[in-house]
């Protein structure tokens, strides 16, 4: 019954999404004023409907209801509850529902809180939310559909796939769908804005905290994903350029280009065309991202299978919202016209050099991610790209964003002067090549490059906060009351810049890494990065719904034991499925990190990776650092949603 | 910039997504019409001969290397599969069929116990001509198998023709596998 009503909720959602995309688009033109204020009404409504489905399919999973498919196919009644709720979104069907409740969450937050917008440009808003919901929902009901019902049901479900048997993955696809997501408000804004012909300050003070909102979100995801594979997968990876990775890190990069250049837009209203393009592009690159992926096309180790005549579908409603979206531009846009002007040393043209090597990166990974797919369209020829190549194209784009990113946030608008600036910041380029210096001369030069710039970062937005608090000039107390005083967006942009620089650092320690894959036996000892590392035992050890062996692994220096590691595999009966279970013991500066591999036949022993990370959880911790600096950005009264139009907006009449 | 020109610029991104877009459909279509997988693996195999090795027989069954695929009356399919894995189990109704229609497989056990084997086979039959195991996995390392299941098509002369990876399925034996086995009989 539950699930029937989950069904029929769905497809009101379509009903209500179509009727709001339809009003909130055309009832503007036709100034009804009754018209626009039902788009609130409909939004909220397609809300809960989308929310009343996906509860439904939660129940479905959390009560393990066999009879319906999705739940038989990728539940079990063994699970713990914790993945029989997260497995409801771990499969393709589960996850489309995921996403449009999602996407209505953002236009029902719109509704609720954008009654400071002009009437007009919160219905266009949520028309074009509407309409991107009802598209992706039509899809969902049509050839998707998560209510699908099976009789006779099976005893028992297959399982949930033993690899997101994980917190960290449970909770990874809602934080990065929201992400993802998110950037559709910016999206609804630059199309709105391109219907009414009219960009202005205060539609930058509003796309702003979305595209703050969704960046936080997407980085906070990349990062919990990122640290997902570190850990699970037992490669000891971190980033794998692999084509869903790079599907994430593409709105990423647009979409922190984006963040970067609303300033602009915001404070000076310049760069307007170029926000517009960014905005419609991080999301056409988050719908590709998402559903690309599912159409099979891309090779990926982690896509949902999906069939051919699905992925139809969703090239179908890429190319409605993406194509459309790019004729409008390719039409509006001309009219939007810059009324700012600023000389070439100044702070815009620094966030205009940021956005220029942020979408080469871009460019370069899009490029090499559908490489492969289109060399094979036409010239039939098989290849694959990997790595190497990610790496060789992306990191000498990366060196002049670290080095501007240092000196960037320290210029003035509209004209600045360079040498007060590097007066400033002399320690920090210093102490990065002192860093730089020592590091070199153990011939390590890429580590010493990436320590180097990470120093030079931290240090160079450390500096930035120290000058604004006149440390060292007022007492220290003076200090302290001038940082609590500071606007909330300085801080959060200094600790955005500093949480990078910390990743920076965490990579670059990274290339330090030593390892070594080995078979011991139980007694026998081998040394790796100063330590002896020695299999004490190998025994069996009971799961919920696993088996698993343990081995264990202690590590001495100097003859002193200082640890004890417990790598295990795990065996999944219902789906006979081996999972290595990675030992990972972290100082907050460098992992040691232990894979039980295998127990080769005939050897008695186990196999083992062993490996020192130098810096690794720096990667995750300027990740969250980052994110974090996004959070407290966004609690700027300035930037707080529907804070900036309590009072009429200055700049609207423009 | 003259406002034709600007124009122009502001289409650019219109033209690279339908470009793209075009790009797509037609990748999808081809896929429709399984005249393109994105999974098919290169393999530097085709068109060479095996690489040496010589593997024991495994369940009763007669081993092989590398020399005894030098001069075959027929072309022979290679099969790696392993009992642990649960596509070879779904894939061993079509081995049975493929040998039962006249067709030589020979197989190689991948990492796997000589009990579960023998309860594998016992299970799902034999369809095998010839039986190794490649116990520790080196062999495999070798040939550049990506994972079992795993096919394998040996013309006469020792010379690999093709190479699939996954299940064997009734669209990829009537649609690849039986062209190829005619032209290289």
């Amino acid at each position: 019954m539950i699930p029937e009503l989950g069904h029929f909720a769905l497809a009101l959602a379509v009903a209500l999404a179509f009727a709001q995309g339809v009003i909130g688009i055309f009832a503007p033109g036709l100034r009804d004023a009754r018209a626009m204020r039902a788009a609130p009404a409909l939004a909220l409504s397609h809300f809960l409907a989308i929310g009343a489905a996906f509860l439904a399919l939660i129940y479905a999973g959390v009560v393990s209801d066999f009879t319906v498919e999705n739940v038989a196919d990728f539940s079990s009644s063994i699970v713990p509850l914790m993945y029989r709720i997260s497995g409801t979104w771990g499969n393709h069907d589960g996850s489309m529902v995921l996403w449009c409740f999602i996407l209505s969450l953002c236009g029902a937050t719109v509704a609720a809180f954008g009654s400071g917008l002009p009437a007009s440009l919160r219905a266009r808003v949520l028309g074009v939310l509407g309409l991107v919901s009802g598209g992706f929902l039509l899809f969902t009901l049509t050839v998707s559909d998560p209510f699908t019902r099976l009789w006779p049901p099976p005893l028992d479900g297959a399982g949930v796939n033993p690899i997101l048997q994980d917190p960290g993955l449970a909770f990874h696809p809602p934080v990065l769908y929201t992400g993802y997501v998110g950037f559709s408000v910016a999206f609804a804004f630059a199309i709105a804005a391109l219907i009414e012909g009219r960009i202005d300050a205060a539609w930058g003070r509003w796309v702003r905290p979305w595209a703050l909102l969704s960046w936080c979100f997407l980085t906070a995801g990349i990062t919990l994903g990122s640290w997902w594979s570190y850990y699970t997968l037992g490669w000891g990876g971190y980033w794998f350029w692999d084509p869903v990775e790079n599907a994430a890190l593409l709105p990423w990069l647009t979409g922190t280009a984006l963040l970067h250049c609303a300033i602009v837009v915001e404070k000076r209203e310049a760069l307007k065309a170029w926000t517009v393009l960014l905005a419609i592009a991080t999301f056409s690159l988050s719908l590709s991202g998402t559903f690309l992926v599912r159409s099979g096309i891309l090779n990926s180790v982690h896509s949902f299978a999906a069939a051919p005549d699905q992925g139809l579908f969703i090239l179908a409603l890429l190319g409605i919202t993406i194509g459309g979206s790019l004729l409008l531009f390719a039409i509006r846009a001309p009219v939007l016209a810059a009324t700012g002007i600023y000389a070439p040393l100044s702070r815009e043209s620094a966030l205009v050099l940021n956005n220029i090597f942020l979408c080469s990166i871009a460019a370069v990974v899009f490029t090499g991610t559908l490489y492969p797919p289109f060399v094979n369209l036409l010239f039939g020829v098989q290849l694959s790209i990997g790595a190497p190549f990610f790496n060789q194209v992306v990191l000498p784009l990366t060196g002049p964003i670290i080095l501007a990113m240092g000196v960037g946030p320290l210029l003035a608008w509209k004209r600045a002067a360079l040498l007060p600036v590097l007066q400033q910041l002399w320690l920090a380029a210093g102490v990065a090549l002192v860093v730089f210096l020592v590091v070199a001369a153990d011939r390590h030069v890429i580590a010493a490059m990436g320590l180097a710039g990470g120093v030079w970062v931290v240090l160079a937005a450390l500096t930035d906060i120290a000058g604004r608090v006149r440390l060292f000039r007022v007492s220290a107390a003076g200090s302290v009351a001038r940082l609590f005083a500071l606007p909330r967006a300085a801080i959060g942009a200094t600790l955005g810049h500093i949480g990078f620089g910390v990743m920076v650092l965490g990579i670059a320690g990274m290339t330090l890494a030593t390892q070594k894959v080995i078979v011991l036996t139980p007694g026998q000892s081998t040394e790796l990065g100063g330590y002896t590392w020695t299999l004490n035992d190998i025994h069996d050890a009971p799961g919920p719904n696993f088996s698993q062996r343990v081995a264990d692994v202690s590590l001495s220096e100097n003859g002193a034991v200082f640890l004890t590691l417990h790598p295990a595999r795990r065996y999944f009966a219902a789906q006979k499925v081996v999972t290595n279970t990675a030992a990972i013991k972290t100082n907050g500066f460098q992992d040691i990190y232990a894979v039980f591999a295998s127990e080769p036949a005939g050897t008695g022993g186990a196999e083992l990776r062993l490996n020192r990370h130098p810096l690794a959880p720096e990667i995750w911790l300027g990740g969250l650092i980052m994110a974090l600096g996004g959070g407290i950005s966004l609690s700027d009264r300035r930037l707080r949603v529907g804070a900036p139009s309590r009072k009429k907006p200055a700049g609207a009449v423009a | 910039m003259s406002p034709l020109r600007r124009r122009l610029m502001f289409g650019i991104p219109l033209a690279v997504v339908v470009v793209g877009g075009a790009g797509f459909y037609t990748i999808l279509r081809r896929m429709q019409e399984n005249a393109y997988d994105p999974h098919a693996l290169p393999s530097p195999l085709i068109g060479k001969k095996l690489p040496v090795f010589a593997l024991p027989g495994a369940d009763g069954g007669q081993g092989f290397a590398n020399t005894d695929l030098l001069s075959l009356p027929k072309p022979v399919l290679v099969n790696w599969f392993a009992s642990w894995c649960v596509p070879c189990l779904q894939e061993a109704p079509m081995l049975a069929k493929l040998a039962k229609a006249g067709l030589e497989i020979w197989g190689i056990a991948y990492q796997d116990q000589p009990g579960d084997l023998a309860n594998f086979i016992a299970a799902n039959g034999n369809p095998y001509t010839r039986l190794a195991a490649d116990a520790s996995g080196l062999t495999a390392i070798n040939w550049g198998v990506y994972g079992v299941p795993e096919t394998y098509l040996v013309d006469r002369t020792g010379v690999v023709r093709w190479r699939y990876a996954g299940a064997l399925t009734d669209d990829v034996v009537s649609g690849t596998l039986q062209p190829l086995l005619q032209q290289y009989a």
